[in-house]
C-alpha cells in the first residue's frame, strides 16, 4: 500500500515507564503509518497503551521516568526522544493535540480569543490584525455562532461541546498536517460527540490533513475512520481498513469486543464476555501470545509461540494466527463467564 | 399491577445570592416526574448530563429531599422517608452507583461492606450472616476469600459485582442503578450487565437504570423514559420509543448514537442533519415560550409523548 503519501511513519516504538528500578514498556515495539489525508483510529480498553502511543508522539513525557526509543519519523526528524526544545517548535504547529478533557485543557482566567492567538504568535508572523481575523475565522470554522463574543468570553461561560470545538480551533490554527486526538468525545453527551466528529471528519476533508485518533468506542471508530488499529496490552494485534475491520474482524479480541456492544437489536441475548483481565502493566506478559490466557478453549501448542503480525488481506494485519482453526460462532466463543 | 408509584416528583435546589445570601432561584433538578414500577421489570432513565436523572434516583430512595409530590410504595406513603434502618421502603429498595469505589469505605473489608444492610435490616447470627455473606459473593461470581480483602484490592468490574451483592442482601424488590456500567471497560461492562439480568431472572428483580448510553438502555430495559431538563419528553415500551420516536429530543438522541456498521455512515448523517434542521424549525411544537418541556399525553396505552396541544404527530 505504497500508494498514499506518508505523514508519519513509526517503527519498533517502546515507551517505557519506570517503576522502582525498571522499566515496564506500556507501548511494546508499535509500528504504524498514518498517511495525508485519513483518519486513523487506535482502538482498545484503558490500560492497553493508547494514550502513551499518542504523548510519546506529541513528545509529552518526563524525561527522568520515561524510556521512548525506536522511530517516530516525520518529514526527516525522528521524534523519539527529540529534546524539549526542538519539539516546541513542531508541537502546535506541525502537530495540533486534542485531548478528553476541554476544560483542564484551556486556561481559565484567559479569553478563548486570546488562548486562540497564542499559539499564532508562537508560530507565526501575522500582525495583531491579522491574528485577529485568523481567530475569528477559526472560531467561524469550527461552527461556533457569534465568534466576536465566544472570543471575549472565558472558558466557564461556555458548555462542554463548545469548549471542546474551542480546543479544536486552537488545535487547527497553524493548519497542522498532523493532529492527535486522544478521546476527544469522551467527556461529551452523545448529541454533541455527533456534532464534533462531524466537524473532525469535515476538517480533515477540507485540509487533507492525517488525524490519529485515539478512543475506546469502536461506535466512534466505525462512525469516522479510515484505518484502524487496535491495541491490547501494549501491542497492536490487528490493523485494517475500517469497513474491512467490522466486516471481517480476525483476532480472537477484536472479534470478542464486536461481540461484547450492546447492539442495538441485541436486547435479549446474552452479551459475550472476555474471560480474565486486562493485565497491569507490571503484570503484562512478555513472553507468548498475550491474549492466550482469555482464550482458554485452544490448546496450547495451537498458538504461534511469539505472534508476529500477518498480512491477511491488503493492508488488513493480524497478530495470530490461530484463528484459522477454531469457530468464533461456536459455543466456546459464545459462553464464557 | 404496579407495586410503586411516583407522582409528580420535583426536586428544586434553591440557588442563593445577594447581599443577605437571599434565596434567588431554583434549579428545577427533577420538575414533575410520574413512574409506576412493575415487578421484574427494567425502567430505563436516559438523557443529557445534568437532566436530572441521579437526582430522581437519589430522590426516590431518600437521599435527596423531595420539594413536592409523592412516592408509594405498596399502599403507603413513603415520601421523604429518611433512611431509616428499620423501614421496609428502606430494606426492598437499594441502589447501586457508577464509582462503587467511592460508595465503599476503603478501610472495611468486602466481607462488612456486604453485611452493612444485613446488619441494618436482619437480625442474622455470625454464623447465619456469614453464610449468607458466601452465598452473596458465589451469586456474584466471587471467591469466598475475597471477604478478607479491602475494596481497593478489585479490578472496577469486581468493585461493581461486589457493589451488587450488598444492594441484593437483603433480597430487595427494586434496585436502583446508577450508571453501573459507564465506568467500565466493554468486555466488564459485558459481565456486569449479563449479570445483572441472571439476578433480576432469579430474583424477580426490578431495576431503575439511569445511563446515558442508549445502547446499554436498549439491550436491559423493557420500559424506557427519556429525561431533559428535569421533565420527561417521551416514555414508552422499549419497541415504542426506539421505533417509534415521537419527540424531536428524542429523534435527535437517537440519531446521534455511533453505529458499528461503517456503510451507513454517509446515510446516518443524512438523517442526523435531517433531524437537526427540524429541531431548529420546529422548537415551538415541543418547547413552550419558555423553554419548558410540555406536560406529558399519551399516545397510546403505554406511549406518552411531550408536546403542544395545538400540533401532535400522529401515531
Ligand atoms: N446539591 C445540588 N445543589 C444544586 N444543584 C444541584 C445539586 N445536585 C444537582 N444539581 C443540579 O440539578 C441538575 C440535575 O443534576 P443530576 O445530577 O440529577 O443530573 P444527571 O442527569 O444525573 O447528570 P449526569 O448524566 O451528568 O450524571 C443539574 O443542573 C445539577 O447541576
Ligand atoms: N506516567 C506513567 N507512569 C507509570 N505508568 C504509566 C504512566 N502512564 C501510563 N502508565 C501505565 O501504562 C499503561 C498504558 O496506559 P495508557 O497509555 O494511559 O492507556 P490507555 O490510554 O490505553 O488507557 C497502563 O498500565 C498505565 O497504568
Ligand atoms: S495466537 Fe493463539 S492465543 Fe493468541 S490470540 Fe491467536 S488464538 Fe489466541
Ligand atoms: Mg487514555
Ligand atoms: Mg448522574
Amino acid at each position: 500500500m505504497a500508494s498514499s503519501e506518508n505523514l508519519l511513519t513509526i517503527r519498533n516504538l517502546h515507551t517505557g515507564f519506570r517503576i522502582k528500578d525498571t522499566y515496564y514498556n506500556a507501548v511494546d515495539d508499535v509500528s504504524i503509518n498514518l498517511n495525508k489525508n485519513e483518519i486513523l483510529a487506535i482502538v482498545g480498553e484503558s490500560g492497553c497503551g493508547k494514550s502513551t502511543l499518542a504523548t510519546s508522539i506529541l513528545g509529552l513525557h518526563v524525561a527522568n521516568n520515561t524510556k521512548v526509543t525506536g522511530e517516530i519519523l516525520y518529514k526527516d526528524l525522528n521524534l523519539a526522544g527529540l529534546p524539549e526544545d526542538k519539539f516546541n517548535s513542531i508541537r502546535g504547529n506541525d502537530i495540533g493535540m486534542i485531548f478528553q478533557d476541554p476544560l483542564s485543557a484551556l486556561n481559565p482566567l484567559m479569553r478563548i480569543g486570546e488562548q486562540i492567538s497564542e499559539s499564532l504568535v508562537y508560530h507565526t508572523k501575522f500582525t495583531k490584525e491579522q491574528r485577529v481575523e485568523r481567530v475569528l475565522e477559526l472560531l467561524n470554522q469550527v461552527g461556533i455562532p457569534n465568534p466576536e463574543r465566544v472570543a471575549n468570553q472565558f472558558p466557564h461561560q461556555l458548555s462542554g461541546g463548545m469548549r471542546q470545538r474551542v480546543i479544536i480551533a486552537i488545535a487547527i490554527a497553524c493548519k497542522p498536517a498532523i493532529i492527535v486526538a486522544d478521546e476527544p468525545t469522551t467527556a461529551l453527551d452523545v448529541t454533541i460527540q455527533a456534532q464534533i466528529l462531524d466537524l473532525l471528519k469535515e476538517l480533515q476533508a477540507e485540509t487533507k490533513s492525517g488525524i490519529i485518533l485515539i478512543t475506546h468506542d469502536l461506535g466512534v471508530v466505525a462512525e469516522v475512520a479510515d484505518r484502524v488499529a487496535v491495541m491490547y496490552a501494549g501491542q497492536i494485534i490487528e490493523e485494517a481498513p475500517v469497513e474491512e475491520l467490522f466486516n471481517n474482524p480476525k483476532h480472537p479480541y477484536t472479534r470478542s469486543l464486536l461481540n461484547s456492544i450492546p447492539q442495538m437489536n441485541s436486547e435479549n441475548e446474552k452479551l459475550q464476555v472476555i474471560k480474565g483481565l486486562v493485565p497491569s502493566l507490571k503484570n503484562l506478559p512478555r513472553q507468548g501470545c498475550r491474549f492466550s490466557s482469555r482464550i482458554p478453549w485452544i490448546a496450547a501448542d495451537a498458538h504461534e509461540e511469539n505472534p508476529v503480525l500477518h498480512e491477511v488481506a491488503p493492508g488488513h494485519l493480524v497478530r495470530c494466527t490461530c484463528w484459522k482453526h477454531f469457530d468464533f460462532e461456536g459455543a466456546e466463543g459464545g459462553q464464557l463467564r | 399491577m404496579s407495586f410503586m408509584q411516583i407522582k409528580d416528583l420535583c426536586v428544586h435546589y434553591p440557588i442563593r445570592g445577594g447581599f443577605f445570601n437571599r434565596v434567588v432561584d431554583h434549579v428545577y433538578a427533577v420538575d414533575g416526574v410520574n413512574m409506576e414500577f412493575e415487578k421484574g421489570k427494567t425502567y430505563g432513565l436516559v438523557g443529557e448530563s445534568g437532566s436530572g436523572k441521579s437526582t430522581t434516583g437519589k430522590a426516590i430512595i431518600g437521599l435527596e429531599k423531595i420539594t413536592s409530590g409523592s412516592i408509594i410504595y405498596e399502599g403507603e406513603n413513603v415520601t421523604n422517608q429518611r433512611r431509616e434502618r428499620t423501614s421496609a421502603y428502606n430494606r426492598d429498595i437499594q441502589m447501586i452507583f457508577q464509582d462503587s469505589h467511592s460508595s465503599m469505605n476503603p478501610r472495611k473489608r468486602i466481607k462488612d461492606i456486604i453485611a452493612e444492610p444485613i446488619r441494618n435490616f436482619l437480625k442474622l447470627s455470625d454464623q447465619e450472616e456469614n453464610r449468607r455473606i458466601n452465598e452473596l459473593l458465589a451469586i456474584v461470581g466471587m471467591p469466598e476469600d475475597a471477604k478478607y480483602k479491602y475494596p481497593h484490592e478489585f479490578s472496577g468490574g469486581q468493585k461493581q459485582r461486589i457493589g451488587i451483592a450488598r444492594a441484593v442482601a437483603c433480597n430487595p424488590k427494586m434496585i436502583i442503578a446508577d450508571e453501573p456500567v459507564s465506568a467500565l471497560d466493554l468486555s466488564v461492562q459485558a459481565q456486569v450487565l449479563n449479570f445483572m439480568k441472571d439476578i433480576q431472572q432469579e430474583y424477580g428483580l426490578s431495576y431503575l437504570f439511569i445511563s446515558h448510553d442508549l445502547g446499554v438502555v436498549k439491550h436491559m430495559c423493557d420500559h424506557i423514559s427519556i429525561m431533559y431538563k428535569g421533565r420527561f419528553v417521551e416514555t414508552g415500551r422499549r419497541e415504542d420509543v426506539y421505533k417509534n420516536p415521537q419527540h424531536i429530543y428524542t429523534q435527535r438522541l437517537l440519531s446521534a448514537i455511533p453505529n458499528i456498521e461503517p456503510s451507513t455512515r454517509i446515510a446516518r448523517k443524512a438523517e442526523r442533519q435531517g433531524v437537526e434542521a427540524i429541531y431548529q424549525t420546529e422548537q415551538h411544537k415541543y418547547y413552550d415560550e419558555n423553554g419548558k418541556v410540555y406536560a406529558l399525553k399519551q399516545l397510546s396505552s403505554t406511549h406518552s409523548v411531550a408536546m403542544s396541544t395545538q400540533d401532535k404527530g400522529g401515531n
